[in-house]
């Protein structure tokens, strides 16, 4: 998920020339308080002319509780946006009064139950309630760490191997598993330290996130190429993928490839090895049928 | 609808600043670095854009720096919104 | 008797025995901090002469003076391979009587050669020279001011013009060896203060470009250049200086130490980055015409397998024996590509001139591989277009087009359509990256050219290719 200020028409047009999974348009943030106007408008007539090519599409609305959060939301539904990304979410009651703003303007625009939610957990409290943001709407289809304001509540700082954002990861992990929907990593900014930054997702690949949000294009290929599955891998799952097909088709309950049984969460995992190869780029969706 | 000075944009690459000013029916100054391909299309997007939010009495000055169509009439409407107090959001 | 030819600039001027309407020439080899071509026809014009040719391998922005010279009569026709700047504007505009002829690089060697191009004074700057004449690009000296490395585009020009002055800023004891000019070819020396600022003549060291979008075409062109069957053992290649041209050398080499594979040389215009290869024993030599920053004019003064060439020996279709008739692969930039894999270097979308032939058309014609990397956009304006501006280099000589929104190869070549396509490479047909550019910018306005000729463009082998014409505000 890549990070582009929301008042930067160049960036934005640009962005999904590098291949990210999802862009970020960012509306709180990176846009300073005289600009908020301006960058509301700039995102939704972007959303709604620029060719994305297919990426996915998540805005960052300021809270609700600001004079520009209700506004964020009526621009951006109005765009068609695929996710609206909710900072700071400390409960699940803000999730619900989200939804009940998206619900509105969807209503008047006939599209219910379009918009996704994300929610990025960026306090104490936020890690705390994990489990209940995540579960608090049909629509939300993931968390994610925050980790600046994270550690700044916690009276902390960043450090580079990041023991201060141990429990958040692992919660904000357990807490979208059990909510059955994707966690997100926080942003590393020295773009200059390549290596911290690799050994920074390898560990939130091994924790269990899905990605890792990124601000400059430069760190796509790091990122990539740590969740990469390695060949070998990919074999694997699209032999299990195809025997579950023959099986399928055969109406056989029962699936074995090289003479060993295929069991739930094995395939479960080939599914997510193949969807992680596609989405690093090795795959094309036509190899993976 | 009365007009305050007001502007919106930037001169980065790709962007347009727009400088909205009360006027005599709609009069546009326009400085692109694409003006000899795109120049025309410009002025008429930009009229076309206030016109929609029925400003009819302004003078424009606009500075573009390669802005596509979507960028232009973002600027051109937050510059409206400034200078009319009037948003185009509900809230 | 000791022989000296050292005198003034005016009495070089005076011996020369040049008269209204002849034809003068000049390098660029200190690009945009030339001094030479503005002092010296500052001096013609104080001498009175008016109606002079000025034929320059090319000039830049730091040339602006020459528009009074041209208002004045002083010249009133020029022959180049680049114009930029607002002497480029005010020539757009119809600023000439006379059209600037444009020939590439290998194109003025062979019409200098051939006599099509006759010169009758060349005025060349040299960073070091003895009493004799002995001229070098090369410092020889601790007063060394203005390095430039290879002489490789003056060199036509001391063998076959009819009087040769060179200028310099640092004179230095006989004998002033090794030499790029020789003696034999110098009539006259002229000692001036600075013949370039050398600040402007190059920069230090190598900058890797942080651009991510010229990081991307740069590894897109490196792709495409290790699938497309020319990497291999002792294959020879050609880059320009533009941040992905560069950046893509990085990355060629990462594969080139991975596979084991070296170079047999590197030609044209020889960067830092190229330097660096030759010196970790990946180039094994370097034909330079023209030493693009300090770290290559260094090397050259050094380096025995860093050898200078002339326009003639780099580029030349006329002789077999040139350099480019021996290259592999080439990875080129362009203002414009049309679909027809034509491409202009020298006329931006906005009609006005600002570019040059340099080495395009003459190195994509005779490598075996040609590579063109531009943006499918530089803001608004589209660098894939039906049709292009101005023609520089003909779509023949084009193979393969690297953009951010995909990669297109010319028709011509299928066998290289297949090999990226089975290294994964995103071909797509050249029409839908035109396509692609109109979707996102829009259909452009036709652009506001007048009925007069202000540009004609040469091809190498001495044909009319194009016409520019005046742009009307």
């Amino acid at each position: 998920m890549m990070f582009v200020p929301g008042n930067n028409p160049g960036m934005m047009a640009d962005a999904h020339i590098y291949g990210p999974d999802s862009i970020m348009l960012d509306l709180e943030d990176s846009v300073t308080m005289a600009e908020k106007d301006a960058a509301r408008l700039l995102v939704h007539n972007a959303l709604k002319s620029i060719d994305f090519g297919g990426t996915e599409m998540v805005v960052r609305i300021n809270p609700l509780s600001t004079p520009y959060g209700r506004k964020d939301v009526e621009a951006v539904v109005k765009a068609g946006v695929d996710v609206i990304r909710m900072p700071k979410t400390e409960t699940a009651d803000e999730v619900r009064e989200l939804e009940a703003e998206i619900i509105k303007v969807e209503t008047e625009l006939g599209c219910v139950g379009r918009t996704l939610i994300m929610a990025a957990i960026e306090s104490a409290l936020g890690v705390v309630n994990a489990y209940e943001i995540a579960t608090a709407s049909k629509r939300m289809m993931g968390i994610a760490l925050g980790a600046e304001d994270y550690s700044a509540n916690l009276k902390t700082q960043r450090t580079p191997e990041g023991s201060e954002l141990l429990l958040a990861r692992e919660t904000i992990v357990v807490a979208a598993r059990a909510a059955g929907i994707s966690c997100f990593d926080t942003v590393y900014s020295n773009l200059d330290d390549m290596e911290t930054f690799r050994k920074e997702v390898e560990l939130i690949k091994n924790l269990g996130f899905d990605g890792k949000s990124i601000i400059n294009p430069r760190q796509i290929e790091v990122v990539n190429s740590v969740f990469a599955p390695t060949q070998k891998a990919i074999d694997k799952a699209l032999r299990i993928i195809a025997a579950i097909k023959e099986a399928q088709a055969k109406g056989s309950g029962v699936i074995a490839v090289n003479g060993k049984m295929v069991d739930r969460p094995v395939v479960i995992r080939a599914e997510r090895t193949i969807a992680l190869a596609i989405a690093s780029g090795i795959l094309s969706k036509e190899e993976a049928l | 609808m009365e007009i305050k000075n007001a502007v919106a944009g930037t001169l980065e690459s790709g962007d347009i600043m727009v400088q909205i000013a009360p006027g005599d029916g709609l009069q546009v100054e326009l400085q692109s670095s694409v003006a000899a391909q795109f120049g025309r299309q410009i002025k008429a997007l930009i009229t076309e854009t206030l016109t929609g939010l029925g400003i009819d009495n302004a003078y424009v000055k606009a500075t573009d720096k390669g802005a596509l169509d979507c960028t232009i009439r973002a600027r051109v409407t937050a510059a409206a919104v400034r200078a009319t107090g009037k948003d185009v959001w509900k809230d | 008797m000791r022989h000296t030819k050292v005198v003034t600039l005016e009495e070089a001027i005076r011996r020369s025995g040049l008269k209204d309407g002849m034809t003068i020439s000049f390098h660029h080899h200190f690009r945009g901090g030339d001094k030479v071509v503005n002092l010296v026809v500052a001096k013609l014009a104080e001498m009175g002469f008016k109606n002079l040719h000025l034929a320059a391998s090319s000039l830049s922005d730091v040339h602006a003076p020459l528009i009074e010279h041209i208002k004045n009569g002083v010249i009133t026709k020029i022959s180049t391979s680049g114009l930029r700047g607002e002497l480029a504007n005010e020539i757009s505009h119809g600023l000439m009587k006379e059209p600037v002829v444009f020939r590439s690089h290998g194109g003025r060697g062979s019409a200098i050669a051939s006599g099509e191009l006759h010169i009758d004074v060349a005025f060349l700057g040299a960073s070091s020279c003895d009493e004799l004449g002995n001229a070098s690009g090369c410092p020889r000296s601790e007063n060394a001011k203005s390095i430039c490395g290879s002489l490789g585009y003056a060199l036509p020009d001391a063998k076959y013009a009819d009087h040769v002055v060179i200028l310099t800023d640092d004179l230095v004891p006989y004998p002033n060896v090794p030499k790029s000019i020789s003696s034999c070819d110098v009539d006259s020396v002229v000692v001036v203060d600075s013949v370039g600022d050398s600040s402007k003549i190059s920069s230090g060291a190598i900058r890797d470009s942080k651009n991510p979008r010229d990081i991307l075409l740069a590894k897109q062109a490196a792709k495409v250049i290790i699938n497309s069957g020319y990497f291999k053992e002792g294959f020879s290649i050609q880059t320009g200086t533009g941040g992905a041209s560069l950046a893509a050398v990085k990355y060629i080499r990462e594969s080139m130490l991975e596979q084991g594979i070296h170079a047999s040389f590197a030609l044209g215009g020889i960067t830092a980055h190229m330097v660096k290869l030759h010196e970790e024993g990946l180039i094994g030599k370097l034909v330079d015409v023209q030493s693009f920053d300090k770290v290559a004019a260094e090397s050259i003064a050094k380096d025995q397998t860093h050898q200078e060439v002339s326009a003639v020996e780099y580029a030349s279709a006329d002789h077999i024996g040139s350099a480019v008739h021996a290259l592999d692969i080439v990875i080129l930039s362009a203002l414009e590509v049309d679909v027809d894999f034509n491409v202009n270097v020298l006329v931006g979308s906005d009609g006005i001139i600002r570019g040059a032939v340099g080495g395009h058309p003459d190195t994509a014609e005779d490598s075996a591989l040609s590579i063109i990397v531009c943006p499918l956009l530089r803001g608004r304006i589209p660098c894939v277009v039906p049709k292009v501006t101005t023609l520089i280099t003909p779509g023949a000589g084009v193979d393969v087009v690297v953009t951010e929104y995909g990669i297109a190869v010319n028709p011509g070549r299928p066998e290289i359509a297949e090999r990226l396509a089975a290294a994964g490479l995103k071909i797509v047909d050249i029409h839908d990256l035109a396509a692609k550019a109109r979707s996102i910018i829009g259909e452009p306005d036709a652009l506001p050219f007048g009925d007069k000729v202000v540009g004609i463009v040469m091809d190498r082998h001495g044909k009319v290719l194009d016409e520019i014409h005046n742009i009307v505000d």
